[in-house]
């Protein structure tokens, strides 16, 4: 056992031993270095590492939580102590336990969340990309006249679990990631954009030309960008933006909003909720991605999960308690921090690859809006509304004919998952949440 | 209070020779400044939900960063264990950014000046688990209540206390204790077997649990979650277009946080990346708009004695009959533009990098009746509840979300409409302001800002305001 699983287990341990039930510990350990530069030079610099631990105890069906920082012996006791105390203000949950022995489990296979290498990456090497990766973007083209600068991550760190069922864990992970933010100025006409790439390993990362050059690409194309007249109109999401409104949707899936009926969705298993052209699926089984993981926050082994197939929904996502309150079982979707009862939180969560490229379906539009970017979205779960702030470009005859901003898209979710007409073919996965591009029949932009 | 009084220096036994060798060593490669700060936050929650007490949740974190300034270059490390060899190795890897001789840190350390802006009755340890309790109890009742409609109901109450102290290599000391405590009430109401609706309340400040016993109470803040709630039963679509928007006093004055508050912020603008880069001095409101920034207001969420560089907090005037005033400072930030700190520099907690940011944003009362104002509107929309907000600094475009809306027509509230955002651009918006009423509000109480991952609590307030043309995002076209 590692020292920090001894130290996980001896405080479920004191738990037992001080009238708990049950308990559960997290413990999580990272260290993080950051470098940012601007207009060429570096601003800043950071390199530091911490660590906590957090126990939840039950006393029959009531539970409490704490959490510290103070590692010694008496600040873990201090820790279990405060958790017991709390116990006793709780009420009696009938729903509230740790999760059956039988679905306690690690995934087998080898997940690749962890690259030894990035702990050996110099951060010479590291200032470089930053400083390589803006200057690709100021070089693109003379209208880069400014940046907002770039940044060169890393993060290493460890999970701990243990309960008083009898499991204890731990996985490493790593990430690194690089990002750019050029200006771009024409004609009075001033706009950002950004490009990202970020990896659990070193090698996984795009190169610093490319992610320079994509961001320029992108703050170029927002120039001298027009408001249009309010209208109905086809969506296209681009994959970036589609990806926010997934993730919007996830609150709509999430056992937690189920069970109290404040989902869209809720009631509404096995019935089409969405278009043949949607299938979303929950797996954080996928080696090497930002969503995998051997177990969940409670212990439950990793799995895939279909949660709308071809249109129909399958399964919500669900951790111990909220399978309990609707009778059902646990998908392995338990998320915490260090402390409380566990939430609902996504494997690697996405909109399945179709089968058309991104290109052919901007051509089959006479008109409509692709949409770059979201502001300010307000995606309401609970009744259905959605409506954000949106950036991008004008489709005129099946071309990006030129770009709108300070517009809004507005619509009902019921009715636009319904209306998805198309997934494009380019899924790709840069963080746990992802999707191709998508098209939407028809949605409300606000103009002028 | 000297620093063995302080909570560092009474509880870790912190001394001003410790402090002068940790900044000793920040500047042992060089650098104009550096400044340590410690950090011990402890926090409680408690959560209702279902009729039941579900969660109770205590816990301490306790850290120190360090900070090395060279130029424009930042130099940061922490450290959660406040052992001398621990800070001292974050000392050093903070140096890294600086190259040159060591620059000798002054000697002795000269207390700032602070305000007192929130003294405590009874700190939140001090009070029994069971008052958390009843709050949120009260709070369930009352919400059920209501109205017979009322189907679930979720209430929560957090409090913490921050201790922090802040050193420099200029010789500056300050302390604080910082209180912090906030009510939550979600409502969820249904009729017969429609759709359900959803209704948030909260509030809160740089207070204690006292607060939500004599000023304002639970019932309170449940009762305005389901009368939220009750409202958006009877919600049909929002208009979608350009028109006139009134906005109501208090929460609505996140426009203001969006739409000028940060692109105010010193750091865009001395980049130059803010729309509002180079404009001091220019009329970017209409005159009827004053807009300040203030951390010195008592018990507000956004305030506070000294900011999290140990400069005390000021009343900033932003913008001044509709003239550009000024931007918030950090030390930084001010050092580079050659200005002063306006008491803005904040950060999340010891493992962040300060930034100028805001405090509590708000706009002067003007002189018009908010009942005129709402009369003088033939077709328009009335907005009083807000969710959130986010500007893109650049370009200025901004967007905030209603959440509780009427539509005007003819100089009256007609119907409420569903949640719709609204659009608009920095530096053009408020030059549509016609109106200012002369009922200033401030929020409850519940604000937070985000601002490169960094979370800190803010406040904002707005009298009830007249905008002539701003985009409206709802679905009925």
């Amino acid at each position: 056992m590692s020292e920090l699983e001894q130290i996980a287990s001896d405080a479920v341990k004191l738990a037992l031993a001080r009238g708990a039930t049950d308990a559960e510990c997290t413990i999580s350990d990272g260290a993080e270095f950051e470098v940012n530069v601007r207009m060429r030079e570096v601003e800043s610099v950071k390199e530091a590492g911490s660590r906590g631990a957090g126990i939840r105890v039950l006393a029959g069906q009531r539970s409490g939580s704490s959490y510290t920082s103070d590692f010694s012996a008496e600040g873990i006791a201090k820790m279990v102590n405060a958790a017991i105390e709390l116990a006793k203000l709780t009420s009696e949950d009938p729903h509230a336990g740790l999760p059956e022995p039988g679905a306690l489990g690690k995934f087998a296979g080898d997940l690749r969340l962890y690259d030894p290498a990035i702990e050996g990456i110099e951060t010479e090497w590291k200032i470089a990309q930053a400083i390589a990766a803006e200057g690709f973007a100021l070089a693109a083209d003379p209208r880069i006249a400014n940046s907002k600068g770039a940044g060169f991550s890393s993060n290493v760190g460890s999970r701990v679990f243990a309960n008083s069922r009898g499991f204890v864990g731990s996985y490493r992970t790593s990430s690194c990631g690089l990002a750019v933010q050029p200006v771009a100025v024409e004609n009075g006409s001033t706009e950002r954009d950004y490009w990202y790439t970020s990896s659990r390993t070193a090698a996984g990362l795009e190169s610093a030309e490319y992610v320079g050059r994509k961001a320029a690409e992108r703050a170029l194309r927002r120039l001298n960008s027009r408001k249009i007249a309010t209208q109905k109109a086809p969506i296209v999401f681009e994959p970036r933006t589609a990806q926010a409104l997934l993730g919007d949707l996830f609150d709509a899936v999430s056992g937690s909003a189920i069970y109290r009926q404040a989902s869209f969705l809720a009631g509404k298993l096995g019935e089409r909720i969405a278009s043949d052209a949607l299938t979303i699926i929950d797996d954080a089984t996928m080696p090497g991605l930002f969503g995998s993981s051997p177990f969940d926050d409670e212990g439950v082994a990793a799995r895939r999960t279909v949660v709308v197939e071809r249109g129909v929904l399958k399964s919500y996502l669900l951790n111990t308690y909220t399978a309990r309150k609707l009778g059902l079982k646990t998908t392995g979707n338990a998320s915490r921090g260090l402390s409380g009862a566990a939430g609902v939180g996504p494997g690697n969560f996405y909109i399945a690859a179709g089968e058309i490229a991104p290109e052919k379906i901007i051509g089959g539009l006479k008109s409509g809006l692709y949409v770059t970017e979201l502001i300010g979205t307000a995606a309401n779960t609970v009744t259905d509304d959605y409506s954000s702030g949106a950036a991008g470009l004008w489709i005129e005859n099946g071309e990006l004919a030129y770009p709108v901003s300070e517009i809004t898209i507005a619509g009902n979710l019921k009715q636009m998952l319904m209306d998805v007409e198309r997934a494009g073919a380019d899924l790709e996965f840069r963080g746990s949440i992802a999707s191709p591009t998508i098209l939407i029949r028809e949605m409300t932009i606000s103009g002028h | 209070m000297g620093l063995s009084e302080s909570f560092f220096g009474s509880r870790f036994g912190i001394t001003a020779h410790d402090l002068e060798r940790y900044l000793s060593e920040a500047l042992s490669a060089g650098g104009e400044y550096a400044d340590l700060y410690f950090e011990h936050l402890s926090t409680s929650s408690i959560s209702m939900d279902e009729g039941i007490v579900k969660s109770a949740t205590e816990g301490v974190t306790l850290g120190v960063g360090v900070r090395v300034i060279a130029g424009e270059r930042t130099g940061y490390a922490y450290s959660d264990d406040l052992s001398p060899e621990k800070i001292r190795k974050a000392a050093r890897v903070a140096a890294c950014i600086a190259r040159g001789p060591a620059t000798i840190v002054k000697t002795g350390f000269e207390e700032a000046q602070r305000h007192d802006l929130y003294p405590m009755l009874r700190a939140p340890h001090e009070m029994g688990l069971y008052e958390r309790v009843d709050l949120v109890k009260r709070a369930n009742q009352a919400a059920r209540a209501y109205d017979a409609r009322v189907f679930q109901v979720q209430a929560s109450y957090a409090d913490s206390l921050r201790d922090v102290l802040v050193a420099t290599s200029e010789g500056r000391l300050s302390f604080d204790r910082q209180p912090m405590a906030r009510m939550g009430v979600t409502v969820l109401a249904r009729q017969g077997d429609g759709d359900p609706q959803e209704g948030h309340s909260g509030g809160g400040g740089r207070v204690t649990l006292d607060y939500f016993l004599t000023e304002k109470t639970p019932e309170y803040f449940a009762h305005e979650a389901a009368r939220q709630a009750i409202v958006q039963l009877g919600a049909t679509e929002a208009p979608a277009g350009e028109m006139t928007v009134v906005l109501g006093p208090g929460w609505p004055g996140i426009l203001l946080h969006e739409a000028v508050g940060h692109g105010l912020e010193a750091d865009f603008n001395r980049k130059k990346v803010s729309a509002f880069s180079g404009r001091v001095g220019q009329q970017v409101a209409s005159p009827l708009c004053t807009v300040i920034d203030d951390g010195t207001i008592g018990n507000r969420r956004g305030s506070l004695n000294v900011d999290d560089e140990g400069v005390a907090t000021q009343r900033n005037v932003l913008i001044e009959n509709g003239i550009l005033r000024g931007y918030l400072q950090d030390k930084l930030s001010s050092r580079l533009m050659h200005s002063q700190s306006t008491g803005s520099g904040r950060r999340e907690s010891y493992q962040q990098i300060p930034m100028p940011r805001m405090t509590n944003t708000y706009m002067l009362a003007g002189e018009s009746d908010p009942e005129e104002i709402i009369r003088s509107v033939p077709r328009g929309i009335y907005c009083t509840t807000f969710g959130g907000g986010q500007v893109d600094i650049t370009s200025g475009n901004f967007v905030f979300a209603a959440n509780e809306s009427y539509l005007i027509e003819n100089g009256r509230l007609t119907r409420p409409v569903r949640g719709a955002s609204l659009i608009g651009n920095g530096p053009e918006a408020l030059k549509y302001v016609s109106m200012v009423g002369r009922d200033l509000k401030l929020d409850e109480g519940v604000g937070i800002c985000s601002k490169e991952g960094q979370h800190v609590p803010v406040g904002v307030g707005i009298p009830t305001l007249k905008i002539d043309k701003m985009t409206v995002g709802g679905t009925a076209a």
